[in-house]
């Protein structure tokens, strides 16, 4: 039995417990999202005790320094003294630019962060409003191309960033946000490899943002994107994308309904089994998987067995963002998020 | 034992004969549907870690990979059904693998021996 010392009390850990389950299961008030070593919103600060080397594998050097490591991926095992790092050096100021609608759920929010933040297109940002409420946010801009940092959030049922981010937030609102996270972006090597992308929903958004950094930076392989939606009008910036599929041999759109209503110019199907039917050898492929969970998995197999190589394949399953519960919620607040 | 299997390692191409053989051999065992759901939820990336370290110890090029831990890592499949059905379709996947590859005949037996000594650790007797 270990003791987790945190804000002044003092808390036994359970068998087979991480350093976060321990603190929430007794109510401490610490910020956490995915559970998964990923999202980092759980970051913590150890004040005295060894962190194993793994706790803090995805952090930066410059935080591992200040002892900063994950605490869902830190085993309870062990007796810690443990703090909330120093939230300036986490996150930064952020003005929202603009906001508008790209689809009756989804909107387009455009960010000015006070300092410039170094990043990828098909990075993700954690935004993080005056409560400390947080999620995760996929970013649709490019730097080279775009003056502002760009995402596209979709209205959840009872989502709490969603819904305030579309009935409260307002241009000239400041939020605080974390990043730039997330290894699923463009690389500029390699650019006759043939690259096929697929996005669900709002997955749309990296994807939107990996396309037009792979054109601006001259990619020559073929690129073949597929979004998939329910219902037509979830098949947001159709227009956009394709203007540039029309100005680009390269680049191919394919917009996929996988309902019941079809529509002209839409394939009906799932977008990621299409994109497999129609794609049967991915030898040498690259291959961005991005949106609904269950289909992010299941594509990332189909694209393996396809011939892609697994080093080839980029994922970014946004359970890790959409489906966030609220910090400091219960269980039971966390399924209400759909 | 020792001396054999080195040689049976180098032989057919040492390290470079593990990456080629990982991609068809993990390949192989997803898309067989009477396995496949053990692999359910399973991180790829690492299952293909771990695919590659068996390849490794069934050719002869480490023993970093004990019977105990193959051992403990197939504790929970066993506990979901793993069974003999099941060790055979893997090992007719890696015979196929090695096929494929073109080991020659005399390796590709000490190989199939050496997976075939490891099936109650695997299942767990």
């Amino acid at each position: 039995m270990s003791t987790i010392a945190f804000a002044g009390a003092v808390h036994q850990s359970g068998a087979g417990e991480s350093v976060l389950e321990t603190l929430l299961r007794h109510g401490a008030d610490v910020p956490y999202s995915c559970r998964k070593g990923t999202c980092l919103t759980c970051m913590l600060v150890a004040r005295s005790g060894e962190v194993p080397d793994f706790a803090s594998e995805a952090l930066k050097p410059t935080e591992r320094e200040q002892g900063m490591f994950l605490a869902c991926q830190c085993p309870a095992d062990r007796d810690l003294t443990v703090a909330l790092p120093n939230r300036a050096t986490i996150y930064g100021r952020a003005r929202i630019q603009s906001k508008e609608a790209l689809a009756p759920e989804v909107c387009r929010v455009r960010i000015r962060p006070a300092n410039d933040l170094y990043y990828h297109a098909g990075q993700f940002i954690n935004l993080q409003r005056a409560d400390g409420l947080s999620r995760s946010y996929s970013l649709a801009s490019v730097p080279s191309l775009d003056e502002h940092l760009e995402i596209h959030v979709r209205r959840l049922s009872g989502g709490a960033m969603s819904s305030w981010i579309f009935d409260t937030l307002a241009v000239g609102d400041e939020v605080d946000i974390q990043g730039a996270l997330g290894s699923s972006y463009y690389l500029p090597g390699r650019p006759e490899q043939d690259m096929l992308l697929i996005g669900t929903g709002t997955g749309l958004a990296p994807l939107y943002g990996i396309v037009r950094d792979a054109l601006a930076s001259g990619h020559r392989g073929k690129i073949a994107l597929y979004h998939g939606s329910r219902a037509p009008n979830g098949l947001y910036l159709r227009d956009a994308l394709r203007k540039l599929a029309a100005a680009h041999d390269t680049f191919t759109y394919t917009p996929c309904i996988s309902g019941d209503s079809a529509e002209h110019d839409c394939r009906v199907g799932r977008a990621d089994l299409l994109a497999l039917d129609d794609h049967a050898s991915l030898d040498g492929w690259r291959v961005h998987l991005c949106g609904y969970p269950p289909m992010v998995h299941a594509a990332k197999k189909s694209a393996y067995l396809a011939g892609a190589s697994l080093a080839d394949i980029f994922t970014d399953p946004f359970d890790l963002k959409d489906l966030r519960a609220a910090p400091r919620d219960s269980e039971a607040a966390r399924s209400d998020i759909w | 034992m020792s001396t054999t299997t080195e040689t049976i390692f180098d032989r057919i191409g040492g390290q470079a004969a593990i990456e080629a053989a990982v991609d068809v051999f993990y390949r192989k065992v997803l898309a067989d549907p009477t396995i496949s759901h053990f692999f359910d939820g399973t991180d790829m990336e690492e299952q293909r870690a771990k695919q590659k370290a068996f390849l490794t110890m069934v050719f002869g090029g480490t023993d970093d990979y004990t019977g105990k831990d193959l051992r403990s890592a197939h504790a929970p499949l066993v506990a979901k059904g793993l069974n003999d059905a099941h060790f055979d379709a893997v090992a007719g996947h890696l015979q196929a693998t090695l096929d494929e590859l073109g080991v020659d005949a005399e390796s590709a037996g000490v190989i199939m021996e050496t997976a075939a000594g490891t099936r109650d650790e695997v299942l767990n007797r």
